[in-house]
C-alpha cells in the first residue's frame, strides 16, 4: 500500500470552549478522492479547513494534535502558511471567482507566487489550467469577460482552474456542487475524477450518491468524531458501525 | 366555499387601509420636505439674482496733461478728477454736504477703476473722456426698486436730492447695468458693490485640498488596519469607541485644538488654508474611518478567503481583492466628510480664517478665508446690498458642493465592480 500524503493523529479542534473535533486519526492516500460525509455540524468542514489552516482566520479556533502533510507538521512554527496553501488548494461551497476577468482569475495565483513572469508562459499556463478544468472550449474566446459572467457550474470550474494553476499537491473541496444543478454537478464530478491522476482530492459532500460516485475512500463523521473510514465500496455496501448504516440508509442526518 | 374577495375576513379591509395610509404619510412627508427645499433654494436664488448685474455710471473725466502726467499716469489723483467730473455734471451742487452725497453716487472704488482704465488704454490720456465707473450700492438698489421712496427721507438710504440726480442721469443715458463678473473674479471688500467671492472660494479649495490629502490616506489606512488586521482585543474596542465618539465631538472643539497645537505649539501660519485644512482633516477623519470600515465590511468575505486559499498573504488578499471592491464605498464616505468640511465654519473662526481677505491667496500658507466664513461675514454686514451678496455666496457654495458630489459619483461609477 502507498504511503499516505496526509496523516492526522489525535486531532482536536475547539471553538472557544466548544469542542468541534474529537481525537481524530486519519490517513489520506495520494491520487485518490477521499470523501467526508456526515450530518450537518458533524465537523467535516472544520476538519477539512484544518488541512490548509483556513481555520487560522477564525480567532476563536484552536487545534491540537498532529497534522502532517508529506511528513511535515503543518502547525509547526517554522511552517509558512502561504507556502502550505500553495501546496494545498481549496475550492469552496459557493463559487467565488474574483471580480476580475476570467484570465486574471486563473493567473492570480501564478502572479502572487511569481511562478512565471513571461507573458506567453502565463498564457500557456492559464490555458492549461482551463483545459484541465474542462472550461477552455467554453471561454477561450472571452478570457477578458468578468469571471462572474459565467454560469454557476462554469464559475465553479473556473475556481478549480484557479486552484490547479499553481499545481498544488492536494485540493480540498468543500461541498463544491451544492450550489449547482445536476448537469453542472455531473460535469464537475467528471472533472474531479480526471484530476485524481495528478492531485490528491479531499471532498466534503452532503450527497451520498456523489460520495459513492466520485470517491475511492470515504470517511463518515458524526458529532465531531470519525466513526468509520475505509474504501468507499465497503462503507456503502458493508458498513461496520450502526451509525454509518443509519446515515447512509437515510435514518439519521 | 372559498371567498377570495376583500370581504373574506382576516381583517383584510383594515390591513389594506393601513397600507394605503402609510403610503400617503410617506408621500406627504416627501412632498413637505421638497416644498421646503424649493422654498429655500427659490428664495436664495431670487435674492442672489440681484448680484448678476451691476450698475455703472458714466462720468466725464478730464484726463488732460494738466491733470494726468502722461509720463506717469499712475501718480495722478483720480479720486479728485472723478469728483470734479461729477460736479461738472451737476453745477448747481454747492454745499459741502450735498457735494459729499453727490460723490457717493460713485463707489469709493471708482477712482481705482479710473486709474486701471487709463493704465489699460493710454490712448485715453490728453482729453476729457467718458469713463464707466461702478455705481454705489444704494444707487443700484434704488434703480432696481429695492428702496421704497415713499418712506420719510430719514428712514431710507437715499435722499430726495439723490433721487433727482439719479433720474437725471438715467434720462441722459449715463447709467447702465452690466454683467457683474467682478463678483466671481474679485476678493472681499467693505463696499458691497465691488465685493467678490473668489478669495473665499480659493481659500475653501486650498483648505479642502489639504484636508483631503491628509484625511483620505490616513483614514483609509486606519480603516483597513482596524478592519482587516487589528487583533480583536480590548484595545481595538477602545479605539473603536473613541473613533465613534470623536465623530460626534462639536467642530469648535477641533478648532480650539488646532489653535493650541497647530498655531500655538507648532507655530504654523495663522489664518492659512494649511492649518484650516489640518483642522478640517481632524474633524473629517472619524467620518472617513467609520464609512471606510463599513465599506470594507460589506465586501463578501469569500474574495478574501479565495485569495488566502490560493496562498496570498493577508496584505495581498486585502489590497488585491478587498480594497478595490470597497473603494467606491470609501470614496462615498470621503465625500460625505468633505461636504461636511466644506460647510464648516466654527473651527475656522478659531484659527483665524475669519480675516478680511481682499487678495486671492496664492498658496496654502497665505491668509485666506473660506466660503461659509465669507457667508457669515457678509450676513453680519449692515449694508443692505450685502444681503444679495450673501445669497449669491450661498449659491456658489451649493454649486461647489454639487460639483464635488458629481465628481465623486462619476469616480465611483468608474471604479465600481459588479459581483
Amino acid at each position: 500500500m502507498t504511503d499516505p500524503i496526509i496523516t492526522a493523529r489525535g486531532v482536536d479542534i475547539f471553538y472557544d470552549t466548544k469542542q468541534a473535533i474529537h481525537n481524530i486519526d486519519l490517513d489520506i492516500l495520494p491520487n485518490k478522492v477521499t470523501a467526508f460525509i456526515g450530518p450537518s455540524g458533524c465537523g467535516k468542514s472544520t476538519f477539512l479547513r484544518a488541512i490548509n489552516r483556513m481555520n487560522d482566520l477564525i480567532p476563536s479556533c484552536r487545534i491540537s494534535g498532529d497534522m502532517k502533510i508529506a511528513g511535515q507538521d503543518i502547525y509547526a512554527p517554522a511552517v509558512d502558511v502561504v507556502a502550505l496553501r500553495a501546496q494545498v488548494g481549496m475550492v469552496f461551497q459557493k463559487p467565488n471567482p474574483f471580480p476580475k476577468s476570467i484570465f486574471e482569475n486563473v493567473a492570480y495565483g501564478l502572479k502572487i507566487h511569481k511562478i512565471t513572469t513571461s507573458k506567453t508562459e502565463m498564457q500557456d499556463r492559464v490555458e492549461w489550467s482551463l483545459r484541465s478544468a474542462g472550461l477552455w472550449d467554453e471561454v477561450a474566446d472571452r478570457l477578458d469577460d468578468p469571471g462572474n459572467s459565467l454560469s454557476g457550474g462554469q464559475q465553479q470550474r473556473l475556481c478549480i482552474a484557479r486552484a490547479i494553476a499553481i499545481k498544488p499537491k492536494v485540493i480540498l473541496m468543500d461541498e463544491p456542487c451544492s450550489a449547482l444543478d445536476p448537469i453542472a454537478t455531473a460535469v464537475v464530478e467528471e472533472l474531479i475524477d480526471n484530476l485524481r491522476k495528478d492531485y490528491t482530492i479531499v471532498i466534503v459532500t452532503h450527497s451520498m450518491q456523489q460520495a459513492a460516485r466520485v470517491s475511492q475512500r470515504t470517511a463518515f463523521f458524526h458529532l465531531g468524531s470519525l466513526v468509520e473510514y475505509g474504501e468507499t465500496k465497503s462503507i456503502f455496501t458493508n458498513p461496520t458501525d450502526e451509525r454509518t448504516q443509519n446515515y447512509i440508509t437515510g435514518r439519521i442526518g | 366555499m372559498i371567498d377570495l374577495t376583500k370581504k373574506a375576513g382576516f381583517g383584510l379591509a383594515g390591513r389594506h387601509r393601513a397600507e394605503k395610509r402609510f403610503k400617503w404619510v410617506g408621500r406627504s412627508a416627501i412632498a413637505i420636505s421638497l416644498m421646503f427645499l424649493a422654498l429655500m433654494v427659490g428664495s436664495i436664488t431670487l435674492t442672489a439674482s440681484g448680484t448678476l448685474r451691476q450698475t455703472q455710471i458714466a462720468v466725464q473725466v478730464d484726463l488732460g496733461a494738466e491733470n494726468v502726467d502722461p509720463t506717469d499716469p499712475a501718480s495722478a489723483s483720480y479720486g479728485r478728477l472723478v469728483k470734479s467730473g461729477l460736479r461738472d455734471m451737476f453745477p448747481d451742487v454747492t454745499s459741502r454736504r450735498e457735494k459729499k452725497a453727490l460723490y457717493n453716487l460713485v463707489s469709493p472704488e471708482g477712482s481705482f477703476e479710473a486709474a486701471k482704465l487709463v493704465a489699460k488704454d493710454p490712448d485715453l490720456l490728453g482729453s476729457t473722456q467718458t469713463l464707466w465707473l461702478t455705481a454705489s450700492d444704494d444707487l443700484d438698489l434704488y434703480l432696481r426698486g429695492k428702496i421704497d421712496i415713499t418712506l420719510p427721507q430719514n428712514q431710507r438710504q437715499i435722499s430726495d436730492k439723490e433721487v433727482v440726480w439719479i433720474n437725471a442721469l438715467q434720462a441722459n443715458n449715463q447709467l447702465r447695468r452690466v454683467a457683474n463678473w467682478n463678483f466671481l473674479t474679485g476678493g472681499d471688500s467693505r463696499e458691497p458693490e465691488i465685493a467678490g467671492i473668489l478669495s473665499a472660494l480659493v481659500g475653501s479649495l486650498y483648505s479642502l485640498a489639504v484636508c483631503f490629502a491628509l484625511s483620505f490616506p490616513i483614514g483609509i489606512g486606519a480603516a483597513i488596519y482596524l478592519e482587516e488586521f487589528a487583533p480583536a482585543n480590548r484595545l481595538s474596542d477602545l479605539i473603536e469607541v473613541n473613533i465613534n465618539n470623536l465623530a460626534a465631538v462639536p467642530s469648535i472643539v477641533f478648532g480650539l485644538l488646532g489653535l493650541s497645537i497647530f498655531l500655538g505649539y507648532m507655530g504654523l501660519p495663522r489664518s492659512s488654508p494649511l492649518v484650516g485644512g489640518m483642522v478640517l482633516a481632524l474633524m473629517t477623519l472619524p467620518t472617513i474611518i467609520i464609512a471606510a470600515r463599513a465599506a470594507l465590511r460589506s465586501v463578501p468575505p469569500s474574495f478574501k478567503e479565495a485569495a488566502l486559499a490560493l496562498g496570498a498573504s493577508p496584505v495581498q488578499a486585502v489590497f488585491h481583492h478587498v480594497f478595490p471592491v470597497a473603494m467606491p464605498g470609501m470614496l462615498t464616505g470621503a465625500i460625505i466628510g468633505m461636504a461636511q468640511a466644506l460647510g464648516e465654519t466654527a473651527p475656522l473662526l478659531m484659527i483665524g480664517m475669519v480675516a478680511f481677505i481682499v487678495d486671492i491667496p496664492d498658496s496654502i500658507l497665505e491668509p485666506a478665508t473660506a466660503l461659509p466664513v465669507q457667508i457669515f461675514l457678509w450676513a453680519d454686514s449692515p449694508e443692505r446690498a450685502f444681503t444679495e451678496k450673501t445669497a449669491a455666496a450661498i449659491i456658489v457654495l451649493l454649486i461647489f458642493l454639487i460639483s464635488m458630489n458629481l465628481i465623486a459619483i462619476l469616480l465611483r461609477r468608474k471604479l465600481e465592480t459588479r459581483f
